[in-house]
C-alpha cells in the first residue's frame, strides 16, 4: 500500500497531517481545536458547544450567511462537532478547492464575529440539540454509563443541560474562545489528491501567526461504577453494559480490539449469534472499545421488549463472563479478514483517512501507516489475545438499563 | 471505467460499472419486490423475507451464511423499501467468486418453520425499536395518509399484528411469486471482472424458472389530509408533510431534487435560515423521492409542541413564497455546485455506485456516468424549477403530526 504520510509541526505548536491519495479527485480536512467540553467550567457545561455554533456565525469578511453560501459554492461538504477534547470542523470537496476552503475555515478559529444579536438564536439552537436527547432513549442509557465510568469532567455529554446553556453569557464565550481556539494542542489533518510542499506554505501563511496561549489540563472527579436503572414508558428496555479495558495507547490495545471483535464484529459474532440468531431476542445488539487517552472501556448495548429484558441481560453478561475462558483460532482467522478488507477499503475514502489520522496524532502523538496496522493485525495470536484477557477479564460490570421495569443484576455486576 | 450489461435466458439480468483501479469490489441482487406488492394479510413479508434469506438455503445453514461472510472480511447487508429489496456485499476483488456465490445461493433460500419464529421474534423486536424512537412512527403514518387506497400506503415493516399472523406458507408464496429471475438484477460496481460474473451466474441461477411479474404504478391523487396522531413517549411533536412529485421515470426529477434542495436541504436552505439558524426548530428540511409512476416531496419538522404551530405557519409562509415565485439564479447554481460535489464525493466508493448503478436500472433501465448525473443537473434551470412547482404545486401537501400535542391548527 504505498502512503505517503508528511508531518510538519508550526513554531506555534499547530500540526499538519497529510496523506496522499493520488487515485482519488476529492480533499478532505478535520481541524481539531483544543475546544474540549471537559475544559467547560462546571456550572457552565455546554459552553463550548454555544461556542462553536457562534463562531459559525460569521468570521473574516463573511457574515453568517456569506460564509455558508461560500463553503456551498465551493461544493464543501461541512461539519462541526464538539467531543470532550476537541471542537472539530470536517470538510470533503473537489480537491482544487481545499486551499480556498482552508482559507474559510482558518478565518472561523481565529476572527469569528462572535456576533451579540446572534445569541439568543445560537443558544436556542443548543437548547433544541439538548431537548432532541430526551427522545433517544438509546443514547441516553451510553450516555449515563460512560458518566458513571469516566466521572467528570470526560464522562461528561458536551451538550449541557437548558439551565448550564442559559446561564452562559456572550463574555463567557469570548473569553472561552481566546483560551481555547489556539494552536497548541490543535491539529489539521488532511487526505486525498494533494501536494504536502505547497499545502504546507499555505497553511503556513493562513496560521503561522496564531498566536499560543498556555492550557491547563482538567482533572477528573465524581466516577462512581454502580449500576443504574431509568424508569421510562417506552416499549423496549435499553440495556447497556460497561467494563474496564485498555486505551488506545496502550500496547495491548490491538489484543483487547481482537476480543471485542471476537464478541462482536461481523454476522458470526458471539453477541449477534447467541442472543439474535440463535435466540431472537433483539434487533440491536453491539460492543465497542472506547478510549480516552489514559484509559478504555467496552461498551455494550441491547434493546429489547420489556418482557424479553431479564433474559437478554444475563445472556450478555453470561457471553461477556465466557469471553475470559479465551477466544478460538477460527474466531481470529475471520475477525482478521474483516479487520484487513476494511482497512485496505479506508483508503477509497479520503474523509476517512484523514479523521483516523488525526485520532493517532492525538492519542499515540504519531501516525500509523495502514501498512503499519496491517502487520499488527497480522502478528495478532490466539496466544496474545487470551493472555490478554487472562490479565484484564471482563469483570467489574456497570449496568444502566432505561425501561418499564428493572432488572435482577447478575452478582457479577458492581 | 465501463459499463457491461448481459441478461440470461431466463431473463435474469446483470450489469457492472467495472473500474479496474478500484480496491474493492461490491455486488448485491436488486429485487424488484417491496410493500408496495403486498397485501393487507402479507404486510411485511418483503422485509420479514429479506431476514429470511440469511437464515439458511438448502446446503448453508443460517450459522454457515453467517461464517462466510466474516471469512471473506465482507462488509454486507441488506434493506427492504417500498418497491426493493437489495442484498450486498463488499469484497477484496479476490473474493468476487465466493461473494457471488453465497449471494445467489440466500436468493433460494430454504424458509424453514423453525427460523421463522426466532426470525419473527427479532421482526417484532425491530418493530418496537422503531416505535421508540424518532420520529415514532410519523414516516409510516404519512405515507399511509398521504396514498391512501394507492400502494405506496403500505409500512415496509408491517405491524405487530400482521406480522405476527404470517405463516410460512404464506412466505413461500410470496418468494416464488416474486423472486423469479426476471424480476432481479444483478449488479457489480468497482474492481469487476464482468467476464467471470457472468459465467458464473449463468452456472448458478440459469436454471431459474421465469414468472410473470405484475405491479400496477398508478399516480398518486393529491392530498391535503391534515391528521394528529398523540404519542405519550416523545418529548418533541414530529410533523411530516407530502407533496406530490416527479416520478422515477420523469426527466423533472433533477429540477425536483434542486427545488428540494433549495428549500430544505440541512444547510443553507430556505427552511434552515428561517427554523434551525435561529435556533426554533430541531430539523426542518425537504427531500424530494421518487418512485415508479409516482414521486413525493417530502418535509419534515421537528421542535418543541409549543413552537410546532409558529414554525409550520412559518414553513408554509416559505412554500407558498416559492410556489408564487420560484427561485433565482444564484439560489440555482448554489444548490448546483452542492449536489453535483455530493455525486463526485460519493462516487469514489464502489458500494455507493453500486446503489446509483442498480435504482437507475431498476427504476429506468438506464446506465448514467457520473459525468452524465452531473450534466443532468447543470442543465436545470430556474425555468425548469418553475415548470416543476406548476405540475406539482409544493403548498397542496397532506400533514401528519405525531408527539405531545392533541389539537393543531391547520395553518392558513
Amino acid at each position: 500500500m504505498p502512503q505517503p504520510i508528511n508531518i510538519h509541526q508550526y513554531k506555534n505548536g499547530l500540526v499538519l497531517l497529510t496523506e496522499r491519495m493520488d487515485w482519488v479527485e476529492s480533499a478532505a480536512f478535520s481541524l481539531l481545536v483544543p475546544a474540549g467540553s471537559a475544559r467547560d467550567p462546571g456550572p457552565l457545561h455546554g459552553l463550548s458547544s454555544l461556542t462553536c455554533e457562534m463562531v459559525q456565525r460569521g468570521c473574516g469578511p463573511r457574515d453568517s450567511h456569506q460564509l455558508i453560501d461560500d463553503l456551498e459554492n465551493l461544493g464543501v461538504d461541512h461539519s462541526a462537532s464538539v467531543s470532550n477534547v476537541h471542537t472539530s470542523f470536517g470538510g470533503a470537496m473537489p480537491a482544487d478547492q481545499l486551499e480556498s476552503a482552508l482559507s474559510i475555515f482558518a478565518d472561523l478559529v481565529r476572527s469569528p464575529h462572535l456576533p451579540e444579536d446572534q445569541l439568543e438564536d445560537a443558544r436556542s439552537a443548543c437548547v433544541q440539540e439538548i431537548r432532541s436527547l430526551e427522545d433517544d432513549l438509546a443514547q441516553q442509557v451510553m450516555q449515563n454509563l460512560r458518566q458513571r465510568r469516566y466521572g467528570n469532567p470526560f464522562g461528561r455529554n458536551s451538550q449541557g443541560t437548558i439551565d448550564s446553556v442559559q446561564r452562559i453569557t456572550l463574555d463567557d464565550i469570548r473569553d472561552y474562545f481566546d483560551k481555547t481556539y489556539r494552536p497548541n494542542g490543535a491539529i489539521l489533518s488532511v487526505a486525498g489528491k494533494i501536494d504536502f510542499d505547497q499545502l504546507k506554505d499555505h497553511v503556513g501563511q493562513l496560521l503561522e501567526s496564531w498566536e499560543s496561549a498556555p492550557l491547563t489540563e482538567p482533572t477528573t472527579s465524581d466516577v462512581d461504577w454502580s449500576s443504574m436503572h431509568l424508569a421510562h414508558k417506552s416499549h423496549q428496555t435499553h440495556i447497556g453494559v460497561a467494563y474496564e479495558s485498555v486505551p488506545y495507547c496502550d500496547k495491548q490495545y490491538y489484543q483487547a480490539r481482537a476480543a471485542v471483535g471476537v464478541l462482536s464484529d461481523g454476522m458470526s459474532s458471539r453477541l449477534f449469534t447467541e442472543i439474535r440468531e440463535n435466540r431472537g431476542l433483539c434487533y440491536s445488539v453491539y460492543a465497542v472499545c472506547h478510549t480516552l487517552r489514559d484509559q478504555g472501556s467496552v461498551f455494550c448495548y441491547a434493546g429489547t421488549t420489556s418482557e424479553r429484558s431479564q433474559e437478554t441481560l444475563d445472556v450478555l453478561i453470561a457471553e461477556l463472563l465466557e469471553l475470559r475462558q479465551g477466544i478460538r483460532s477460527d474466531e481470529l482467522a475471520r475477525l482478521k479478514a474483516r479487520l484487513k478488507s476494511a482497512l485496505i477499503m479506508q483508503q477509497e475514502s479520503s474523509a476517512s483517512r484523514c479523521g483516523s489520522i488525526a485520532a493517532d496524532w492525538y492519542f499515540l502523538n504519531r501516525v500509523q501507516t495502514l501498512d503499519e496496522v496491517g502487520r499488527i493485525i497480522d502478528d495478532l495470536t490466539c496466544e496474545s489475545i487470551n493472555a490478554q484477557l487472562t490479565e484484564h477479564p471482563p469483570e467489574r460490570f456497570t449496568v444502566v438499563t432505561l425501561g418499564q421495569n428493572e432488572l435482577e443484576l447478575p452478582v457479577e455486576v458492581l | 471505467m465501463k459499463f457491461c450489461e448481459h441478461r440470461l435466458a431466463n431473463g435474469l439480468e446483470i450489469i457492472a460499472e467495472c473500474n479496474p483501479k478500484a480496491y474493492s469490489m461490491a455486488v448485491a441482487y436488486f429485487v424488484r419486490t417491496g410493500s408496495r406488492d403486498e397485501t393487507d394479510e402479507l404486510s411485511g413479508v418483503s422485509h420479514f423475507l429479506e431476514h429470511m434469506a440469511f437464515k439458511g438455503t438448502a446446503t448453508r445453514s443460517a450459522a454457515d451464511v453467517n461464517r462466510q461472510l466474516d471469512e471473506m472480511g465482507a462488509q454486507s447487508n441488506a434493506y427492504t423499501s417500498e418497491e426493493q429489496t437489495v442484498y450486498y456485499i463488499a469484497v477484496l476483488p479476490e473474493y468476487q467468486d465466493q461473494a457471488v456465490d453465497l449471494l445467489s445461493d440466500i436468493m433460494r433460500p430454504a424458509l424453514r418453520d423453525d427460523d421463522f419464529q426466532t426470525e419473527k421474534e427479532v421482526i417484532l423486536e425491530e418493530i418496537a425499536k422503531y416505535d421508540d424512537q424518532p420520529p415514532f412512527g410519523a414516516h409510516e403514518k404519512s405515507m399511509a395518509v398521504h396514498f391512501r387506497g394507492h400502494p405506496l400506503a403500505r409500512s415496509v415493516l408491517g405491524s405487530l399484528d400482521s406480522v405476527r399472523s404470517l405463516t410460512p406458507e404464506q412466505m413461500r408464496e410470496y418468494f416464488e411469486r416474486q423472486y423469479c429471475p426476471n424480476n432481479l438484477t444483478l449488479a457489480a460496481a468497482g474492481c469487476v471482472d464482468f467476464d467471470r460474473l457472468v459465467q458464473q451466474t449463468e452456472k448458478l441461477c440459469g436454471q431459474w424458472p421465469q414468472g410473470r411479474i405484475e405491479r400496477r404504478t398508478p399516480r398518486a391523487e393529491s392530498n391535503r389530509d391534515f391528521r394528529i396522531f398523540p404519542n405519550e413517549v416523545s418529548h418533541l411533536e414530529y410533523v411530516i408533510q407530502i407533496a406530490n412529485g416527479p416520478a422515477a421515470e420523469d426527466p423533472e426529477r433533477h429540477a425536483a431534487r434542486i427545488l428540494s434542495t433549495i428549500v430544505g436541504d440541512d444547510t443553507g436552505s430556505r427552511f434552515f435560515w428561517q427554523l434551525i439558524d435561529t435556533g426554533r426548530a430541531e430539523c426542518a428540511v425537504m427531500y424530494s423521492y421518487e418512485y415508479q409512476g409516482t414521486g413525493i416531496f417530502l418535509s419534515m419538522l421537528c421542535g418543541t409542541a409549543e413552537q410546532t404551530a409558529e414554525n409550520l405557519h412559518d414553513m408554509s409562509v416559505i412554500l407558498h413564497d416559492v410556489q408564487n415565485k420560484g427561485v433565482t439564479a444564484q439560489q440555482l447554481q448554489q444548490a448546483q455546485n452542492k449536489i453535483c460535489s455530493h455525486v463526485v464525493l460519493r462516487a469514489e466508493r464502489p458500494t455507493s455506485r453500486l446503489f446509483s448503478l442498480g435504482n437507475g436500472w431498476l427504476q429506468r433501465r438506464e446506465y448514467r456516468t457520473v459525468a452524465q448525473i452531473i450534466a443532468d443537473y447543470r442543465h436545470v434551470t430556474c425555468d425548469d424549477v418553475l415548470d416543476v412547482l406548476q405540475k406539482y404545486p409544493l403548498n397542496v401537501h397532506s400533514t401528519v403530526a405525531v408527539g405531545p400535542l392533541r389539537e393543531l391548527a391547520r395553518p392558513q
